[in-house]
């Protein structure tokens, strides 16, 4: 349980609409981006990748590029000689340039550095592999069974029961009671398969990076990433370096949503650095972002619930089958664990299976496992309710957890907000809404965690009372807006008096990566708390210049006062007169917190959409969309918002047109935005955030994560709709017009 | 191989440059002239990121090649706010938190200017096809239509 | 690769026939996605836009002379073009975002050899003739008659398309073109098609053209589907007629935009929908 941090307050600054610190910046062009930076000598760097969707690498000949005009390195998994000891490490290795094997299209098998982009392409085509092409597998079934080809042999654990491929390499279990025993007690059992593909973050911006690294191992490097702790940590470990000698800065991050939490460029550019003696700047393509960087997984999943005709789900199993890419994966683990968390159920089992199949690692997206264990879930309830004739929204709220209730996955929730969006949802006026002809509305809940972790915040006061604020988490939505105003609401000083940096990997402490929702949670604690530790440091200040005791010091609007009558009469000292003579108090102030933050309160929504099908084309049409979420506490609810609407659009997109689509040969076959199909402006009506506090007991101002859940309910929300307004339901994603059209015609 | 010098009109400021003759406008506003304030998304004219204003039209400057330019007049996000002087849908979009990670922002602000200078009315319909190839990730488009519908009704109240 | 700035068509023409690895540089909408991805290494590129009579649009007998080099924003926004050819232009007016608008050309679109590009299955409808220019002097061909396949046409070594022609729009006639796409835009068509229909003095379908692109190498001329709409007044037995004729005539591939059997049913789908618009068109309806 966590710890009982939250205090009930009215906020001054918390809950207010201020204008973003890097606004101006990013709508003038100025902010700076991975590949937006240049270095003195500057090398561009380019990388090879492999054709084929399973090949062993015979032999690589780089002597003709090598041989080139401007060419200064060219380097293959020879020149990585350091062996990382850690099994995981190995494989980010291996990922990041193939071994012995090109496990997928697009693995990188050797990279160049040159003195001009165009060389380096060139002498990229200049490099001969020979190629030994191997059976290859892209879909999860077909990997599971026993003569599936391995991707890699001997990494299955002892809990994959016998009779399949070693490319499942392990299992999960998860719930409680007797699920057959619930399903004897229903009037109603429905069991389905259902598959959703592969779908990609998406980000706008390519990875990039500038690494700079000398034969002494003291190495810098600019990245977009999610996190430059862990890109310090990996690159240090798959190099052999000291994790103290490299210095990641973290650069403005033009979108990730998990896709950024892993590394793959960053180890091959210090490579090329070390081994040319310049800095090196290597970009992805487009193209190179959807080969070779982390898709979501896709899946294969089994969904059994019974129910009574009061709507009470009696039992419910779940089996996800996770198609993890070339190394062995850990997401159907979160899918097992989230498929059945919003409700309240005496018998619940879940299993997940994780698969390796000749496709990219898979990395995390945005809840990762969660949105394919909610779709199928969330749809065979809702073919419950149809069946029964019962009222979803009133039958999800009837099964809601609460607080008390034993999560399906096994803790216990303290105070959660799954029913306050579900008494939202049916008193708002989209639920009653008029549909017209060949339009359904769906509705579906969903489920996330939201993750703490380690965190370090240093908050400095300026000799002329302003606060610098260093956190180590880049800013991916917001968060330098949020933490300024926790800082100045904790400090009880104006917000423009407060200005946030993300630091260097070099200037603060560790800090996990901007995943799980985490950061406007964890980092704001340890705003609160460094702002606390610095106010304890200036109350003591006062304290000395009053002469008395600091514990007769009370600290608010920005200043400090003697906290009754009988700690004397003295004038407020306001931050600023402390910190005018901070010098001769006692030195410089600044506070601090480190910490492993725990108490990350979970996080429910319900999601409600309208769409309309074209009974001639199978065109899904979104004509409107409301999101109810549980933030906890709002911190700038703009961006709470924005975090809503923005998970909604993606799982929009999951749920109707975007997909990994595989040929026979292995090859991903669209590899571009063209025909990999994220939502465009004119594919979305506008999507409605409705925010629900509920606070978090783990924070001290109640926040809870609001970044991921948002795209956990559209796949079935949207999947509810369509099969409410086409009468025919579809147990496949994504609801593609021939596949909507196709089970039209099946009727 | 031999370069090609151009001279182009890049925000109103006569410019001259050498190029290859394979290198995109995008390539040489990025690389030589250091305004990275367009991006390269795709590098295939599908997100808009690179959107810049070539002789009053609204392009992809990654599908230009830049020995075009020359004679020619380009408009980047660099030359949108007139000094510390913002364009009024650079205000309107901070204000509407228009942008999250902010990276298909200028792409979208040159877009939308060059939409308001033609059709200083536009519906929400026409501003979302406008817009149809500058993809947004983050948020699902809706504060970027209201910030674009907000800033054209305002500029329409001060002309 | 170099780059080459003609100004004249007889430039262009000498300097496309030296070098048979030259490349006609248009809106570059294709063009530069292929060098960008390496798929292509021409020796050079010929810029036709500093060539003044490939960027101007004039009337001709009526009719309208397109320039080869004019981008489809430019020609929406000629009201009078647009209200005579409303299908091609609506068609031009598809090809990729705004962005591309401002670039992209019919010719440039016709000359890519697409069996999915939008213009064409309107150009074809509309009777539209291009105008080619090659060593040997000049020569007008049905536009039904350049691609010859997915990436080619019957251009000669050295020809490049100079201009585009659409005719003089018959009186009591309307076009229209309508695509599908899996999003609202930004799709490569997975089936399209293009209507034009002339009716008689008792509103009886007299002529018809009818193209359907995506369904073929090439975009299909449809007689079929034309006879199915002429002597009728284009009621809901012609037009049930014409889907089922559509459908027939399709003969598409499965792919990643589509399957054979979906593209199929919307070829019929869309031929019954835009037939629909070109007779109200040519009714005066719409």
């Amino acid at each position: 349980m966590p710890k009982d941090e939250f205090q009930a307050r009215d906020f001054k600054i918390v809950g207010t609409r201020p204008l973003r610190p890097d606004g101006i910046d990013k709508v003038t062009g100025k902010a700076r981006y991975g590949a937006d930076v240049t270095a003195p000598g500057m090398l561009w760097g380019a990388v090879l990748r492999s054709p084929h969707a399973h090949a062993r690498i015979v032999s690589i000949d780089t002597s003709a590029a090598e041989a080139m005009k401007g060419v200064k390195a060219v380097i293959t998994r020879a020149d990585f000689t350091y062996q990382p000891d850690d099994p995981g490490l190995a494989d980010v290795l291996d990922n990041c340039m193939a071994g012995e094997k090109a496990r997928y299209d697009g693995h990188a098998v050797a990279a160049v550095a040159a003195t001009s982009k165009k060389i380096a392409h060139d002498a990229l085509d200049a490099i001969k592999v020979e190629y030994e092409v191997l059976a290859h597998v892209t879909d999860v079934d077909e990997a599971m069974k026993p003569d599936a080809p391995v991707i890699e042999a001997g990494r299955q654990q002892e809990n994959v029961p016998a009779g399949l491929s070693e490319n499942v390499t392990s299992r999960s279990k998860y719930g409680h009671g007797d699920p057959e025993a619930g399903f004897s007690q229903a009037d109603l059992v429905i069991e389905r398969s259902f598959t959703t593909a592969a779908t990609h973050q998406g980000y706008i911006e390519p990875h990039a990076c500038l690494a700079t690294l000398g034969a002494d191992g003291q190495g810098d490097l600019w990245v977009c990433t999610q996190g430059h702790y862990m890109v310090r940590n990996t690159c240090a470990g798959l190099l052999g370096l000291d994790a103290g000698m490299l210095r990641v800065t973290a650069s403005e991050i033009g979108g990730g949503f998990g896709g950024k939490t892993h590394v793959w460029i960053e180890p091959v550019a210090l490579m090329l650095s070390r081994k040319a003696g310049k800095p090196v700047k290597l970009v992805m393509s487009r193209d190179e972002v959807f080969r070779a960087t982390g898709p979501t997984a896709s899946s294969s999943i089994d969904v059994k619930i019974g129910m009574k005709k009061d709507g009470t789900i009696t039992g419910a199993t779940a089996t996800y089958r996770l198609q993890a890419g070339a190394y062995p994966g850990a997401i159907a683990f979160l899918s097992a664990m989230c498929g059945f968390a919003p409700y309240d159920l005496e018998n619940v089992r879940t299993e997940g299976f994780e698969v390796m199949t000749n496709r990219p690692k898979a990395a995390a997206y945005r809840a990762p496992g969660a949105p394919m264990a909610a779709y199928p879930v969330e749809s065979v309830i809702d073919e419950l309710c149809q069946k029964l004739d019962l009222d979803p929204l009133e039958t999800r709220l009837k099964n809601a957890a609460d607080e008390g209730t034993k999560s399906a996955y096994g803790p216990t929730y303290p105070a959660i907000g799954l029913k306050a969006t579900l008494k939202a949802a049916q008193s708002h006026p989209h639920w009653t809404a008029p549909l017209g002809e060949n339009q359904g509305r769906g509705v579906a809940c969903g489920f996330w965690f939201n993750f703490g972790g380690d965190t370090c915040v240093s908050l400095m006061v300026n000799p002329d009372g302003t606060v610098s604020l260093s956190e180590g988490n880049p800013d991916i939505g917001g968060s330098r807006a949020s933490m300024s105003m926790m800082a100045a609401e904790e400090l009880g000083v104006p917000l423009d008096q407060v200005r946030t940096i993300i630091a260097d990997t070099a200037s603060l402490g560790q800090n996990e990566v901007t995943d799980g929702s985490r950061v406007t949670f964890a980092v704001g604690l340890a705003t609160i708390k460094a702002a606390r530790h610095a106010i304890e440091i200036m109350k003591e200040r006062a304290a000395m210049t009053w002469g008395i005791d600091p514990e007769a010091v009370d600290w608010h609007d920005g200043a400090a006062h003697p906290a009754g009558p009988n700690a004397g009469k003295f004038p407020p000292m306001t931050i600023k007169e402390i910190a005018a003579i901070a010098s001769n108090t006692g030195g410089p102030i600044a506070g601090h917190h480190e910490v492993n933050a725990e108490g990350a309160g979970v996080s429910f929504a319900t999601h409600m959409v309208d769409t309309e099908v074209d009974p001639e084309t199978g065109a899904v049409k979104v004509l409107r969309y409301t999101v109810f979420q549980d933030a906890g506490k709002a911190v700038h609810p703009d961006y709470v918002e924005g975090q809503f609407q923005g998970g909604a659009a993606q799982g929009i997109g999951w749920a109707i047109n975007e997909e990994y689509i595989y040929g026979e040969d292995g090859r991903l076959q669209n590899p571009g935005f063209l025909d990999y199909r994220v939502p465009v402006a004119s594919d979305l009506p506008m999507i409605e955030p409705v925010i629900l506090e509920i606070p978090n007991p783990g924070h001290p101002y109640g926040v809870r994560g609001v970044g991921e859940t948002s795209i956990v309910p559209p796949l079935a929300a949207i999947a509810n709709a369509v099969s409410r307004a086409a009468g025919v339901r579809l147990t496949s994603l994504p609801m593609s017009p021939p596949r909507v059209l196709a089970a039209l015609k099946g009727q | 191989m031999s370069q090609i010098h151009v001279t182009a009109t890049i925000n109103g400021d006569e410019t001259e440059f050498l190029c290859d003759p394979t290198e995109t406008l995008l390539d040489v506003l990025r690389d030589h002239l250091d305004l990275t304030g367009s991006k390269e998304g795709c590098g295939s004219g599908d997100c808009g990121a690179c959107s810049i204003i070539l002789d009053g039209r609204l392009v992809c400057s990654c599908l230009v090649l830049a020995a075009e330019a020359e004679g020619r007049s380009v408009e980047t996000i660099e030359g949108m706010a007139e000094g510390d002087k913002l364009h009024p849908l650079q205000e309107k979009f901070i204000e509407h938190a228009a942008l999250q990670c902010g990276i298909c922002t200028p792409g979208i602000l040159v877009a939308a200017k060059n939409l308001l200078e033609r059709n200083p009315n536009p519906s929400e319909e026409e501003v979302r096809y406008w817009l149809a190839g500058n993809l947004c990730r983050c948020t699902g488009y809706d504060k970027i239509i209201r910030a674009v519908m907000d800033t054209a009704a305002e500029m329409r109240g001060a002309a | 690769m170099r780059f080459e700035t003609p100004t004249t068509v007889d430039e262009a023409v000498r300097l496309l026939s030296d070098d048979p690895e030259a490349r006609i540089l248009a809106g570059g909408t294709d063009l530069l996605v292929r060098l960008r991805a390496r798929q292509v290494a021409p020796s050079a590129v010929i810029d036709v836009k500093r060539i003044a009579e490939m960027t101007v649009i004039t009337r001709e007998e009526g009719g309208w002379r397109i320039g080869a080099a004019v981008p489809s924003a430019e020609m929406n926004e000629m009201s009078d073009l647009c209200a005579d050819w409303p299908g091609v232009m609506e068609a031009a007016d598809l090809i990729g975002s705004t962005q591309i608008q401002g670039r992209a050309t019919m010719a440039g679109n016709l000359c890519n050899a697409s069996p999915a590009a939008d213009s064409v299955p309107a150009m074809v409808a509309a009777g539209a003739v291009a105008r080619i220019a090659g060593p040997s002097g000049t020569r007008d061909v049905a536009v039904e008659d350049i691609p010859t396949g997915p990436g080619q046409t019957s251009l000669k070594p050295g020809e490049l398309i100079t201009s585009i022609f659409l005719p003089v729009k018959p009186a009591m006639s309307g076009d229209a073109y309508l695509r599908f796409i899996p999003r609202t835009e930004m799709d490569i068509a997975v089936v399209g098609v293009g209507v034009h229909v002339t009716l008689d003095d008792q509103g009886k379908i007299s002529a018809a053209r009818v193209a359907l692109g995506a369904v073929a190498p090439t975009v299909i001329l449809s007689q079929s589907c034309a006879d199915a709409l002429i002597g009728t007044p284009g009621d809901d037995a012609a037009l049930d007629a014409l889907a089922a004729a559509a459908t027939e005539e399709a003969t598409p591939i499965d792919d990643k935009r589509g399957t054979v059997a979906f593209r199929k049913d919307i070829a019929g789908v869309l031929a019954r929908r835009t037939a629909k618009i070109a007779i109200a068109r040519a009714k005066g309806d719409a």
